[in-house]
């Protein structure tokens, strides 16, 4: 089995995957999501697309203004996640950007960030902002673009397809030592905007910092998030998107299903491994692997092996 | 033998007194009006910082992150330091000064300005 050559090319495939990535699509089946690695989508070889409607992508991490070592051209990543995007033969209804569209939240960078969206066929994009997005002393240059679906607040809802969504912010209120917070005042705007929906309504909730504790040591979580847990638990199908993390991290807790997106900048280590969350640094020829770009011949891909390990087999 | 004995004394209560006066004798961030916090590995320091009233002090940021320096209570705020970025800021309250960065808010550290 060892020397099966395409084990190992898968389990190398599998590795890399665990850290990059072009974006992740959503499609919606009999109310609930499956989250499909997007180059795997695109290609379709494996009839990925059946497995519902491809109701929306996510893409997260594009940091924008990233110029180490760990990849010296976001942009150019970005731009091939997009190019994967267009060439889905079902174009996706939405966008949804889970944050850290810049990474030093400089008016240049949500420029050129800007410019490349508009190169994406499906033009209707959700955003949330990254505590990478809220850097800048008057923290207006992410709300200047992209704060009029929530009125400045950073948190709003809409509706599509029947599937009622959330994007809430949690990089604004950090304690010190602590992690993300969404606070009193957007939480008591949850419960309104829950209120009175219909259990069965399929529920997606995004926002940047997980919201649950993956690693507090590193901030990997939001301190109030149970108190939106706890509103969340009655509806049958919820989804909840984070970025941050830079890499995959899922869980299933009763009918909430968490996914944290791979980033299209740069990868980060495994929680806990160095001395924090910072880029990590890869040979150059090896980034694009890393990045999940040219990996497109993965037949099951680590974030459906958890939820939907018969569908894709 | 007593007399070694006595030199031996001499020496311990000189290396006392001498270690006792370099616990009086200020830091060199305190003599001086400007002091340095070098923010690497996700960590600030040295932190706890002591310094004087009128002091200016500078963080440097030495990661491939982007850090922050932010007061707890808005005292001070830096926007994103990119790798080898400054901030600096001059302290003209006495005070103890807790701050974060708000990019990675566990890193913390506190400035004591005399």
């Amino acid at each position: 089995m060892s020397d099966d050559p395409s084990v190992l090319t898968r389990r190398n495939a599998l590795k890399c995957l665990a850290y990059g990535g072009a974006g992740t699509l959503f499609a919606l089946s009999g109310g609930v999501f499956t989250p499909i690695d997007l180059a795997m989508a695109a290609d379709d070889k494996y009839g990925a697309a059946k497995l519902g409607k491809p109701l929306f992508v996510q893409i997260s991490d594009t940091h924008i203004g990233f110029n180490k070592e760990a990849n010296p051209d976001v942009a150019g990543t970005l731009t091939q996640t997009i190019d994967i995007v267009n060439s889905m033969a079902m174009q996706p209804a939405l966008i949804i950007h889970t944050g850290d569209i810049t990474h030093l939240s400089k008016a240049a960078e949500f420029d050129l960030a800007q410019q490349l969206f508009t190169r994406l066929r499906t033009t209707e994009m959700h955003t949330v902002p990254g505590e990478h997005d809220t850097t800048d002393a008057t923290v207006t240059e992410y709300f200047n673009r992209f704060g009029q679906a929530s009125n400045n607040k950073g948190y709003y809802s809409f509706d599509h397809a029947g599937v009622h969504f959330i994007g809430l912010i949690n990089v604004l209120q950090f304690k010190p030592g602590g992690l993300g917070t969404l606070g009193e005042e957007q939480l008591a705007w949850v419960a309104g905007d829950l209120k009175g929906r219909s259990s069965s309504t399929p529920i997606v909730v995004f926002a940047h910092m997980p919201l649950w504790t993956i690693y507090e040591p590193w901030g990997w979580g939001t301190g109030d998030a149970d108190q939106l847990m706890s509103q969340l638990r009655r509806f049958g199908s919820v989804t909840v998107l984070n970025g941050h993390i830079h890499q995959i991290v899922q869980k299933v807790e009763g009918n909430i299903t968490f996914h944290t997106a791979r980033a299209t900048s740069y990868p980060q280590p495994a929680a806990g491994v160095g001395s924090g969350p910072g880029p990590l640094k890869v040979p150059t020829d090896q980034l694009a692997a890393m990045l999940g770009i040219t990996s497109v011949s993965v037949v099951k891909h680590p974030s459906t092996l958890a939820l939907n390990d018969t569908a894709l087999a | 033998m007593t007399i070694r004995r006595t030199q031996l004394v001499l020496t311990a209560v000189g290396a006392l007194l001498l270690g006792g006066m370099e616990m009086f004798l200020p830091s060199a961030a305190e003599t001086s009006d400007m002091a340095k916090i070098v923010v690497k590995d996700f960590t600030f320091n040295p932190t706890p910082l002591t310094v004087k009233t009128g002091a200016t002090v500078t963080w440097t940021n030495m990661d491939d992150e982007p850090h922050t320096v932010v007061s707890d209570t808005g005292t001070f705020k830096s926007g994103g330091m990119d790798t080898n970025e400054s901030f600096s800021y001059k302290f003209d309250k006495p005070g103890t000064y807790h701050f974060t960065c708000s990019i990675h808010p566990r890193m913390v550290g506190t400035i004591v300005v005399q």
